[in-house]
């Protein structure tokens, strides 16, 4: 089980009354295993929608909550994957891996087979005791997926993960979170500003406005998905072309750009 | 820094330069006269006193003897400082409250100098090793201490929070994530805590009643043997030379072990 849902959720940074809100009234509901995705234009406030759900900031007003439950501080029912990977240097891949199943208290048998699923599930088997700065940042950030799946999380939540990567890892990882995303269902909240990103990977994607941030649309993807057939295509060009995705594409492209536009008047 | 860094070789001669000429200009004002002898001995008096002491003792020991007495008070103070000063700075670091107790206290403490500690020193610890090694560890404590906090408090705050989200506890993220984050800043606090502590360490021994080479010049001092007190100081500026390059070398390893540096 793993809800999220946002209520009436502001966010003013700053000292109170004179400080910059950041997010105004954000309201939306995220169900059990569902896969949704914020886009937005930088600055917009998403990835705070997202530290909040992590436990790192509190809501000015209002209330987010997880499975029913108002956040309060992090915890590892609320795994994060960081953009810049956050992996700890001096930990090897497997002990990065094991620091969250450690602070379970798991028996080492036990932890022992869940890293080496974890590893297997991620192809990093050959990279166990490497370091991260050994790795490259496709690799680190595969570490930091498994380090969050292993822990076999309630909500997955993902702040633009692939955005340090470069264009070719990037489509690789996106098809590797699709294959895990059906193989392995989850509640994930993914941020991101690159919108096919957005599109392919989700099942509802939220349109975010410039600062003070609020949801303009959210858009259901998942019914065109399985209407259209995407998952019939195992590689995101193919799916990139086709009709339903490119018209969706487009769609939050004009949302988006109506937002800039707004902005110069 | 401006300029092109030298070739080793040439960097080399540069610095066996600079020492020739300091050694002339030193001959030519004691063997001149320009500086009287009993002021300044003549540093050929100073090379066959080290060498002379070395192996024949002056007040009770050789100098390898002082040496040997100086540097075990100086491990204690500096070992005493380093164990004390990086937990209690590791962990001011992560708890907010013991950094409010303990800064205002330490941020006075700290501007004393460890020579102004000697009565106290010799109060309270005696003239034996435990007095030497309170003013060896007022010398050395503060920088363990700044470094390890400095390092904890400004470890990279996304490293925190993915400790954090794993579900990690104090003490495992003060051992685990804050201790060896900070491991660059400690290693260099440690540097200048050896040095200080070795600073410090003839102000410690003007009240011991052995050895040691601080006692040694002391002891010369009153007899107004200034190439002996001349040795006493040489002897202490090699030693520390010696720490300081042997730390560096250890700083080095680590640093490229953690992949800090290529």
């Amino acid at each position: 089980m793993g809800s999220i849902s946002f209520s009436h959720v502001d966010k003013i940074f700053g000292p109170q009354g004179s400080g910059v809100k950041a997010l105004d009234n954000i309201n939306l509901d995220i169900a059990d295993r569902e896969f949704v995705a914020i886009v937005g234009p930088s600055g917009c406030g998403k990835t705070t929608c997202l530290r909040m759900v992590a436990g790192f900031e509190a809501a000015s007003a209002g209330e987010v909550k997880v499975n029913g439950k108002t956040v309060t501080a992090p915890g590892p029912d609320r795994a994060v994957v960081f953009q810049q990977f956050a992996l700890f240097p001096w930990k090897t891949v497997r002990e990065n891996i094991d620091l969250g199943l450690r602070n379970k208290n798991l028996p080492l048998a036990e932890r022992d087979g869940l890293i080496s699923s974890a590893l297997k599930l991620m192809s990093l088997e050959s990279h166990a005791d490497a370091f991260p700065h050994q790795l490259s940042g496709g690799m680190q950030q595969r570490v930091a997926i498994a380090r969050a799946y292993v822990l076999d999380p309630e909500v997955l939540l993902m702040d633009e993960p692939f955005g340090a990567l470069d264009a070719q890892t990037r489509v690789v990882m996106q098809e590797e979170l699709v294959r895990l995303a059906r193989r392995n269902p989850r509640t994930v909240l993914f941020i991101t500003h690159a919108v096919e990103e957005a599109v392919y990977l989700a099942d509802r994607v939220a349109i975010m406005t410039r600062r003070p941030g609020r949801i303009k649309e959210v858009l259901d993807i998942r019914s065109i998905r399985e209407a259209e057939g995407w998952d019939r295509h195992p590689k995101i060009e193919d799916v990139m072309d086709l009709e339903s995705f490119v018209h969706l594409r487009t769609h939050i492209w004009k949302t988006l750009r109506e937002e800039k536009d707004f902005q110069h008047v | 820094m401006n300029g092109q860094a030298l070739p080793l070789k040439e960097s080399m001669l540069l610095g066996l330069l600079s020492l020739l000429l300091f050694l002339g200009l030193w001959t030519v004002l004691t063997v001149s006269g320009i500086v009287p002898r009993q002021f300044l001995p003549t540093p050929l008096e100073v090379a066959s006193r080290f060498f002379q002491l070395l192996t024949s003792p002056f007040a009770g020991a050789t100098l390898p003897t002082h040496l040997a007495a100086s540097f075990k008070r100086y491990a204690y103070g500096v070992l005493l400082a380093a164990a004390v000063g990086v937990p209690l700075g590791l962990l001011m670091g992560w708890f907010r409250l013991l950094d409010d107790i303990v800064t205002p206290i330490f941020d006075g403490l700290r501007f004393i100098a460890p020579i102004a500690w000697v009565p106290f020193a010799a109060l309270w610890f005696g003239t034996g090793i435990g007095g030497p090694i309170m003013i060896i560890f007022a010398g050395a404590f503060p920088p363990c201490l700044i470094n390890a906090y400095r390092g904890a408090r400004f470890v990279e705050p996304r490293l925190i929070e993915a400790a954090k989200m794993l579900g990690t506890n104090d003490t495992r993220m003060i051992m685990e994530v804050l201790l060896p984050a900070a491991v660059p800043s400690i290693i260099a606090g440690l540097r200048v805590s050896a040095g200080l502590g070795w600073q410090s360490l003839v102000g410690a021994e003007l009240i011991v009643a052995a050895a040691g080479v601080g006692f040694m010049m002391v002891q010369a001092q009153g007899s107004v043997q200034t190439a002996t007190v001349m040795t006493g100081m040489i002897a202490i500026g090699i030693v520390g030379m010696i720490i300081d390059v042997l730390l560096r070398q250890g700083e080095g390893w680590l640093r490229r072990r953690r992949g800090l540096e290529a």
